[in-house]
């Protein structure tokens, strides 16, 4: 149903082909959280995998010695901005789950302050996630989600847990903190998938 | 970007959420015709709009905008609702970023008669419903509310005083509302009018840069006094809500926190810049 707007001319005309539809470009870091930021000791912090059988814990230290990759990618938010050519450092949810049996196919990321997101596991693995703690060279900041985040780039940003401490596996999909107010429980930005 | 909630859930209890509770209706693209302009501050417009199958929207809710050029290029922007009921009247107010590409265009391209293509309603967390079970405490009482805006930042928090008056509820309400300058303040008449006509709405104003004649205070950044002064106290466990610049956001809720509120109990809405 789109038609043009009467007196709008834009402001450029690159598009940019790495810009999904409906996404400006900013060259900033725009924050949208539902609450405030926490502040989380990485001394305390820890990250936890759950599974039918049991539990994974990995403490700061134990998480540091993992294997770590740098990852170069674009962001893209659901409010309508993306960054491109982003760089981060963080471990690959690969090298986590190496660790991990389980024939649970869903999972629940939890974060510190309470926020829940939920993500099919096969969009997790294979070069898709990561949990960061690094962004452009600094640790992350606590307003980014420091000390480490969650970070699917192929899926819109809410579903990149800040202040992630672990993911819980589930049989079915179920709804997370925004998807159960009105986001998509997906979230494919090619695909626009912002609200249900 | 990624987003925090407050809500408790916890990972080592493998909590499984709720199932989609959802009391708003539900968002999808309409054709709005703009039926007033009015200059807001000086440098931002209030739109009235009356959209074509418009559900009606809950106060604090949000719409996206999206404008087409003639060669097909696009620009899609959020804008809270000041305005909430089942009417399909929706009042915008946009405030002009001097180098933004939607927003000058808004402030002062738009005029009366207009289409403006919108997307919504949308968000179901950053609302207060008159009664709602959102505003209950885990007793079960009514828990008094805080709304602290910053500059376009009251839109939204407008659209709440408005519905609480409007339903006769009695909910205590309280605003605390920074702005730079007399000028610059947003549904001026409006929330005067709120805070004479009702008890239970009371509004405090911060100014910045300059106050009016004969104000207590200097302008300046006195947030944090007016915070610690104003704001419903953390031990009659307000529901607060927050809505302005991300810096304005983030510098306020880390205030609240150390004033003693619940992180749980503080609700956001950040608009972007600093
Ligand atoms: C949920 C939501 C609700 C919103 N409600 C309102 C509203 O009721 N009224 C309103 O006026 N705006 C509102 N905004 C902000 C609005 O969506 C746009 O970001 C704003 O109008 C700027 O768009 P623009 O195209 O003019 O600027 P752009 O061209 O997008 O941006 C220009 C530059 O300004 C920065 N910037 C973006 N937003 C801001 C800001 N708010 N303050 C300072 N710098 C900024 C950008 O990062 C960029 O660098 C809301 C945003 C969200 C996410």
């Amino acid at each position: 149903m789109s038609f043009i707007t009467r007196g709008f001319s834009g402001r450029s005309r690159e598009r940019d082909d790495r810009l999904p539809p409906g996404q400006t470009l900013v060259h900033d870091f725009p924050v949208l959280s539902a609450g405030p930021t926490p502040e989380i000791d990485t001394a305390e912090w820890e990250f936890t995998i759950r599974t039918e059988t049991g539990v994974h814990r990995w403490n700061w230290d134990e998480f540091m010695a993992l294997k770590i990759d740098d990852v170069d990618t674009d962001i893209h938010c659901v409010t309508h901005w993306s960054k491109l050519g982003t760089s981060w450092r963080g471990v690959s949810l690969d090298t986590l789950f190496e660790e991990v049996e389980t024939e649970q196919e869903y999972v629940m990321a939890h974060s510190y302050g309470g926020y829940t997101t939920n993500v099919p596991l096969d969009e997790l693995l294979d070069g898709k996630a990561w949990v960061a703690f690094e962004f452009d060279g600094e640790p992350l900041d606590p307003e980014h989600g420091g000390p480490a985040r969650l970070l699917v780039p192929h899926l819109y940003f809410w579903k990149s847990a800040k202040w992630v401490r672990g993911l819980v596996m589930m049989d079915q999909d179920e709804p997370g903190f925004w998807e159960q107010n009105g986001y998509h429980l997906h979230g494919d930005p090619w695909k626009e998938e912002r609200y249900w | 970007m990624s987003d925090a909630s407050s809500l408790a859930t916890d990972a080592s209890e493998a909590a499984t959420p709720a199932a989609p509770v959802r009391t708003v209706p539900r968002a999808g693209w309409h054709t709005a015709t703009v039926v007033a302009v009015h200059r807001e501050t000086p440098t931002a417009s209030r739109l009235e709009l009356d959209v074509d199958g418009w559900p009606g929207n809950a106060a604090g809710q949000h719409l996206d905008v999206r404008l087409t050029a003639p060669d097909g290029y696009t620009a899609t922007r959020s804008y809270s609702i000041a305005s909430s009921g089942p009417s399909s009247r929706v009042v915008l107010a946009v405030d002009k970023l001097p180098d933004g590409e939607v927003s000058p265009f808004l402030v002062d391209e738009v005029r009366t008669g207009d289409l403006l293509e919108v997307h919504g309603p949308l968000g179901a967390f950053f609302v207060w419903e008159p009664d709602g079970r959102r505003s209950l405490s885990p007793a079960g009482r009514v828990r008094p509310v805080q709304l602290v805006a910053g500059g376009s930042g009251v839109v939204p928090l407008f659209a709440m005083a408005q519905a609480h008056a409007a339903a006769d509820d009695l909910t205590p309400f309280r605003m605390l509302y920074s702005v730079r300058t007399p000028d610059d303040v947003y549904f001026a008449d409006e929330l005067m009018a709120l805070a004479a006509a009702s008890d239970a709405f009371r509004l405090d104003l911060v100014y910045t840069r300059r106050t009016p004649d004969g104000w207590p205070t200097p302008p300046g950044r006195i947030m944090r006094e007016a915070l610690a002064a104003a704001v419903i106290p953390a031990a009659d466990r307000p529901l607060v809500y927050v809505c302005g610049s991300t810096g304005f956001v983030e510098q306020v809720a880390s205030w609240l926190i150390e004033l003693g509120h619940d992180a749980q109990s503080i609700r956001t809405e950040r608009f972007g810049g600093t």
